[in-house]
């Protein structure tokens, strides 16, 4: 299938991965694109309105919000690539070992999950990042510890799906050792999957960072990522400088609609029961 | 069937005493911890060792833990360590007021996301699914808390609305009470409708490509008998399944709606009591969501093998 097929059959999937692209270029290009200091404090420039030197506005600081919005883009693209490549790491491990092995290491893991799958995942989040204490790593590693369980139970099921098949029991009795048929057979397998559960999990860890800056426990100032912008001195100047949370806030929506239409569209592409129209219809 | 209930409640043991031997031992990995915090504040005990025995923190762990399960098996989740109030009181207090909020956005959700994800399938990859689709993804894509500022700010602007900063309970005026909590209900709402919406279009989907979904079309049944029928009946039971797991997701939401709308649940308690380290609190809190999303997967199960007769418990 080429690729100009698969964007005229998937055209809000196009969609999302333009805003994508779109998010990583400016994410990469933050110091060609901003025009300001992301950080530096302006005193004479306070809370101003959206103008032709200011096309965001201004934070109560004097800061640009168009440069703090770009700068925004590698913070938030960093903290989910490091999210989602902690909990994609310790997904795919558990899932495997209790998908692949099952028995008892199953039962025990499964046992784990469900356990930390009772907890609202705010709930784990914010216990996370009280114990960690804040700062950017830590809300990194609170998103990927938090988004394990889930991601796990997702690969485990997709490892179940492919344990039985017939050239599974043949690499075993060609003697292949579990490693090789993990590593040759079930994990190429489980790509698909995976590559759904990343894309989303982006979305996740953004819009995931945003609640804990609303709560107290996100990015700490003055790093300019898009949660924190909207959520502490955003909301105190809602009324008086509506721009500094709600440009913030447009970027957040942006960059997960895109994660959550690439996704989508992958599911549905990798999923060969959902191509194409519906059939049987009169 | 019997017998499958019976086993799914004796794996429950091991998941709950796992619930509360995680929640009791990670409160007390937290840094800052309360006796210190209570020594700052004025009024409370100067001697810490003194303090430390009356909370009961100056036991070695397992003992703490083994006298708080033994007290939890009893139905006693000890008291709050600043205002000495019954634990367990508090959180019934709050309880049907978080409850209220997440069964209304529940509510709503489903409202917008059957209707929407049916309708999607059915007219698949015609402007309208690409519509609802949009919104639907939208919805899930803006920030929740953003949103209600967004939404409060307005309406103070435009209406001189503000939300109210007393909660009315639902005995005392059904009406003031809805009215209050119809907005933060509505917000919760839109991001949960979003994922059942997307369930809803992929499981008519693929319903639609049955044999049986065929016979229907090929025997001249008018569309909304097949829908209405055969595909709608089939279709719904993962649909359960989303709307359970999102239950937990849901509740972990109204910690957001409930701080921005002055709501007295649960959300606020436990936001509270984790800044004030209040130990009891927070472990009682969680006990009582986990077990709740425990119990109502447990009974999502179940209403699976009624919805679908296919499914054999074993």
């Amino acid at each position: 299938m080429s690729l100009f097929r698969v964007m005229r059959g998937k055209p809000l999937g196009a969609l999302g991965g333009l805003l994508i692209l779109g998010l990583l270029a400016t994410a990469l290009l933050a110091p060609v694109l901003a025009p300001y200091d992301p950080i530096k404090v302006r005193s004479s420039d306070r809370l101003q309105a959206p103008s032709l030197s200011h096309p965001l506005g201004t934070d109560d600081f004097g800061r640009d919000i168009l440069s703090r919005v770009i700068y925004g883009a590698r913070i938030s693209m960093l903290l989910g690539l490091g999210a989602v490549a902690i909990n994609t790491l310790l997904a795919a491990i558990i899932g495997i070992l209790s998908g692949y092995y099952g028995g008892r290491i199953d039962i025990v893991l499964q046992r784990c999950i469900d356990t930390l799958m009772a907890f609202p995942g705010l709930v784990v989040l914010l216990t996370i990042m009280a114990m960690l204490g804040q700062g950017l790593v830590n809300v990194i590693l609170a998103l990927g510890i938090g988004g394990t369980a889930a991601n796990a139970r997702i690969i485990r099921s997709a490892v179940l799906a492919i344990r039985e098949n017939q050239y599974i029991e043949v690499a075993r009795a060609t003697g292949c050792q579990d490693w090789q048929i993990i590593v040759r057979h079930i994990l190429p397998n489980i790509a698909a999957p995976i590559m759904v559960v990343v894309t989303l999990g982006l979305g996740v860890a953004i819009l995931a960072e945003s609640a804990l800056s609303f709560l107290g426990f996100g990015v700490p100032p003055p790093t300019p990522s898009w949660g924190a912008m909207l959520s502490g001195s955003g909301r105190t100047y809602m009324i008086q400088a509506p721009w500094m949370a709600v440009f913030p806030g447009i970027a957040i929506s942006l960059a997960v609609f895109g994660f959550n239409m690439l996704g989508d569209a992958l599911r549905d592409l990798l999923d060969p029961k959902l191509r194409g129209g519906p059939q049987g219809r009169a | 069937m019997s017998r499958y209930v019976l086993r799914r409640l004796v794996l429950l043991v091991p998941t709950l005493a796992l619930v509360t031997l995680l929640v009791f031992s990670i409160i007390r990995l937290l840094p800052g911890d309360i006796v210190t915090l209570m020594m700052s504040e004025q009024g409370y005990a100067s001697d810490k060792a003194k303090l430390e025995q009356m909370l009961g923190l100056d036991q070695p762990f397992y003992r703490q833990y083994v006298t708080y399960v033994g007290k939890v098996l009893q139905g006693d989740l000890g008291v709050s360590f600043w205002t000495k109030e019954p634990v367990l009181d508090e959180i019934l207090r709050r309880l049907p007021v978080s409850l209220e909020l997440a069964v209304l956005a529940m509510l709503f959700g489903l409202l917008i996301a059957v209707p929407t994800g049916i309708f999607s399938a059915v007219r698949q990859d015609t402007w309208l699914d690409y519509l609802f689709r949009t919104g639907a993804i939208g919805g899930l894509s803006v920030p929740g808390f953003w949103m209600a500022t967004v939404v409060i700010v307005a309406a103070s602007i435009w209406w001189q609305w503000v939300p109210p900063m007393r909660y009315t309970p639902f005995a005392r005026d059904p009406v003031k009470n809805l009215a209050q909590l119809v907005l933060p209900a509505i917000i919760l709402g839109l991001a949960l409708s979003a994922s059942v919406m997307r369930m809803t279009r992929s499981m008519v989907l693929e319903v639609l490509r049955e044999d049986y979904v065929r016979t229907a079309w090929a025997k001249g049944l008018p569309e909304s008998l097949v829908i209405a029928r055969h595909v709608l009946k089939n279709a719904m039971i993962p649909v359960v399944t989303v709307m359970g797991l999102q239950l937990s997701a849901l509740l972990g939401g109204t910690v957001i709606m409930e701080s921005i709308f002055v709501i007295p649940g649960m959300g606020k308690f436990l936001l509270d009591a984790i800044t004030w380290r209040d130990y009891p609190v927070i472990q009682g809190i969680n006990l009582f969501l986990a077990t709740g999303v425990i119990a109502l997967n447990l009974l999502i199960d179940v209403i699976y093998g009624f919805l679908d007769p296919r499914i054999r418990f074993g």
